[in-house]
């Protein structure tokens, strides 16, 4: 017995599309991300370094890592429902 | 005043709680909440979710304990999202119906995925549930006068009636106001710290004294130390560590003092302490412990970029100018040490000052050793890929997508959530340093922290923020303990076992499954009492990363991805996962046993466990190709 999703979902024709972009983004992320984690395993020191408004490069980089997620995520949303817009299924217009 | 505001604010969850559930008649309505909840009221309510005692409780404690390391943990947390977003969100709404398992076996209708799924889900929610209700009776505790152990049963009972009444609705509705609640509240506190500013004589706002911990010159002839200040007699020292820890008596009350040696010259710093009779009585610095001869509050700044008494003070702050003066080489922070040794019949636990220059304080490695033995390095990777990964593989956030109408809503509700929870995770860099730099952290537990903070500011704050965060533990309890009920009542019963539920029925297995796992839940909140919060999430978190996430990264990314692929991928990551952590170092220090002798040297499983769980399902679907059907489409 195969069982429905609690609230209906119709064909999504840019599913695709924003998989694909979902992956690349993730990716981009991921390797800002594991950047981090390397400096702080393999130059520690840097982590102390000022770089801006008196703030030391853990500060900066931790903050950015925070502000990054939420800009990628504005920027993927909009990609998402541009497409979304312009591949809407007949009918349902744009 | 503190205990009508916080009972007044639990009676409101309630009220809305038994409001909602009368109108839940239905499994969908339990368990999704209809799937009609708004994306921007359940992003809020994912913010709610997921900003739980850990978030609140454990990470401002660490922080305030730790420094930057604790931040790790809100950076590690944020992250996550990323991978909700990107790569989980949408596909695991398109899929499911009431929980991560259906959206696993949306493609096999396997009974072997059913099976270890809904086991999965349970050991994480369990897993997670163990913080959340440790935090319940730490903050109990103080606020409410009652030992932790009736804090925790208090909450279980609360949260049980919450969920047997009302279900995902309420839960929702709860975790909304509680989300927008702790958002805005601890603004305001992050404001406050800001505009008191740092001094090297934090008073609370003039609540509590300043106290200076003294310094005694010593003097050692012919193997014999004697104190400069006549009035103290040396009774007694205990070397642990290479450190020298010394008893002196005035006035018939003896205190420890941490000796060091500094050009040819012995000083002794006081310390703090408690001691454990063999009767059974315990003395805190020296006299019978009491209602109001408790071990003081610690914390504090030695210098502020190399000043220190009034002229230090700095006044009101910007967020930037409060970091950059506390990671000044010249500012230095008051830490402690944890020290215990016997003296005769007496189990001594010192808490002993440990100065930090603010520039290690500001960044990694006080915690995690990033500079330490490779082992020690692995182990901070760890933590970090378990706190990346975990989130997109945790039951309660992943049910959160079944409560909206569609794919879409589940992407924005997660972008509002990313909003919400990263604006709250930069404020508890201020709020856990804040709780330092005023010097009102508890030695015995870090948990409290945050609340403490608050209440340097005045009751009527710091009931508000007890409040938030009682309410912070009911809401991510609640929303855990509907994922394991779900688990049992749908996935287990309804699916595995094959019952034949009719909804009602339904409804009321996911109940009584409720109140089991509540159970469950306040034995292990009271057994886990005194260890970090956070930390005990980061272990949930490498959990469910090991055991549910290869299997939904695979399913939606590899075509030769088979049922027998998936069970033996969850089956690996859980037990992996579980059985790493109860053979590492905190356990084996946790149950009394030599951290040493520990058989896995890290605290953190998730190196080892999730690239196994990955391994496993590679191999097992590529074994069972042959066996099994090409996989059908999904339905949806």
């Amino acid at each position: 017995m195969l069982h429905e999703p609690a609230a209906e979902c119709g064909p999504d024709a840019s599913a695709e599309y924003k998989q694909r972009i979902g992956v690349w983004m993730f990716l981009f992320y991921a390797a800002i991300y594991a950047a981090f984690v390397a400096i702080n395993l393999l130059r520690p020191l840097w982590m102390e370094k000022e770089i801006m408004f008196g703030l030391n490069l853990a500060v900066v980089y931790g903050f950015g890592l925070i502000g990054l997620a939420l800009v990628m995520a504005l920027i993927y949303n909009t990609m998402c429902g541009t497409h979304e817009a312009d591949n809407k299924p007949a009918g349902e217009g744009k | 005043m503190a205990i009508a505001i916080f009972l007044a604010f639990v009676g409101l969850v309630l009220g809305l709680s038994f409001y909602l559930g009368a109108k839940t008649k239905s499994a969908s309505g339990y368990f999704a909440a209809g799937g009609q909840i708004h994306w921007a009221v359940n992003g809020v309510a994912f913010a709610g979710d997921y900003l739980s005692a850990a978030s609140f409780l454990g990470i401002c404690g660490m922080i305030a304990t730790a420094g930057y390391d604790g931040f790790l943990y809100s950076i590690g947390y944020l992250a996550g999202w990323i991978v909700a977003l990107f790569v989980v969100a949408e596909p695991m709404k398109r899929l499911g119906k009431y929980t991560f398992t259906d959206a696993l076996d949306a493609k096999f209708n396997s009974r072997g995925i059913k099976l270890f799924a809904a086991i999965s889900t349970l050991v994480v929610s369990v897993f997670y549930l163990i913080p959340q209700m440790v935090g319940a009776g730490v903050l109990v505790e103080p606020l409410l006068g009652i030992p932790h152990s009736w804090g925790v049963i208090m909450v279980g009972a609360i949260v049980i009636t919450i969920v047997a009444t009302a279900g995902m609705t309420s839960t929702t509705y709860v975790q909304f106001i509680k989300g927008g609640m702790l958002v805005v509240f601890s603004l305001i506190v992050t404001a406050a710290v800001l505009y008191r500013g740092l001094s090297t004589q934090p008073d609370q706002g003039g609540r509590v004294p300043f106290y200076e911990y003294r310094t005694l010159g010593a003097i050692e002839a012919k193997g014999q130390l004697f104190t400069e200040d006549k009035a103290y007699s040396v009774a007694g020292s205990q070397s642990v560590k290479g450190e020298t820890y010394v008893k002196l008596e005035k006035d018939g009350v003896a205190t420890w003092w941490l000796r060091s040696d500094k050009d040819g010259k012995v000083y002794l710093k006081e310390t703090q302490y408690e001691a454990k009779k063999a009767d059974g009585s315990s003395v805190v610095n020296g006299l019978p412990a009491s209602k109001d001869n408790v071990l003081r509050q610690n914390g504090g700044l030695e210098s502020i970029k190399g000043k220190s008494g009034p002229e230090a003070d700095t006044g009101p702050v910007g967020p930037f100018e409060f970091l950059s003066i506390l990671g000044d080489p010249e500012t230095r922070v008051n830490t402690w040490k944890i020290v215990k040794f016997s003296d005769g019949d007496d189990k001594v636990v010192v808490y002993a000052p440990s100065v930090k220059p603010g520039n290690r304080i500001m960044r990694p490695g006080l915690k995690f050793k990033v500079e330490g033995t490779p082992l020690q390095k692995l182990d901070f990777v760890s933590l970090m890929l378990a706190l990346f990964l975990g989130t997109a593989a945790l039951p309660h956030i992943l049910i959160r997508y079944y409560t909206v109408p569609s794919p879409a809503c589940a992407r924005k509700s997660t972008i509002v959530a990313i909003a919400a929870i990263g604006f709250f995770y930069v404020l508890t860099m201020y709020m856990g340093l804040g709780a330092v730099v005023n010097a009102v952290l508890n030695p015995v537990t870090d948990n409290m922290s945050a609340p403490l903070l608050a209440r340097s500011f005045g009751t009527f704050l710091f009931a508000i923020i007890s409040a938030i965060a009682f309410a912070t533990v009911l809401g991510t309890v609640s929303g855990l303990i509907i994922a394991a009920s779900g688990a049992v009542a749908h996935d287990l019963m309804d699916r595995y076992l094959q019952v034949g539920f009719n909804e009602k029925q339904k409804v009321r297995a996911g109940k009584i499954a409720a109140f089991v796992v509540g159970i469950i839940a306040i034995i292990l909140g009271i057994i886990f009492k005194g260890m970090n919060v956070s930390f005990l999430v980061g272990l949930a978190f490498a959990v469910a990363a090991s055991a549910n996430l290869p299997s939904i990264i695979m399913i939606l990314f590899w075509k030769r991805t088979t049922a027998k692929g998936i069970a033996a991928s969850i089956v690996t990551g859980m037990v992996s996962a579980v059985g790493i952590i109860m053979f590492s170092p905190s356990m084996y220090d946790k149950f009394g046993l030599d951290p040493a002798t520990a058989p896995f040297p890290l605290d953190n499983p998730g190196i080892v466990s999730i690239p196994l769980s990955f391994i496993v399902l590679v191999l097992v679907s590529l074994m069972t190709q042959k066996k099994e059907q090409a996989p059908v489409q999904a339905q949806a």
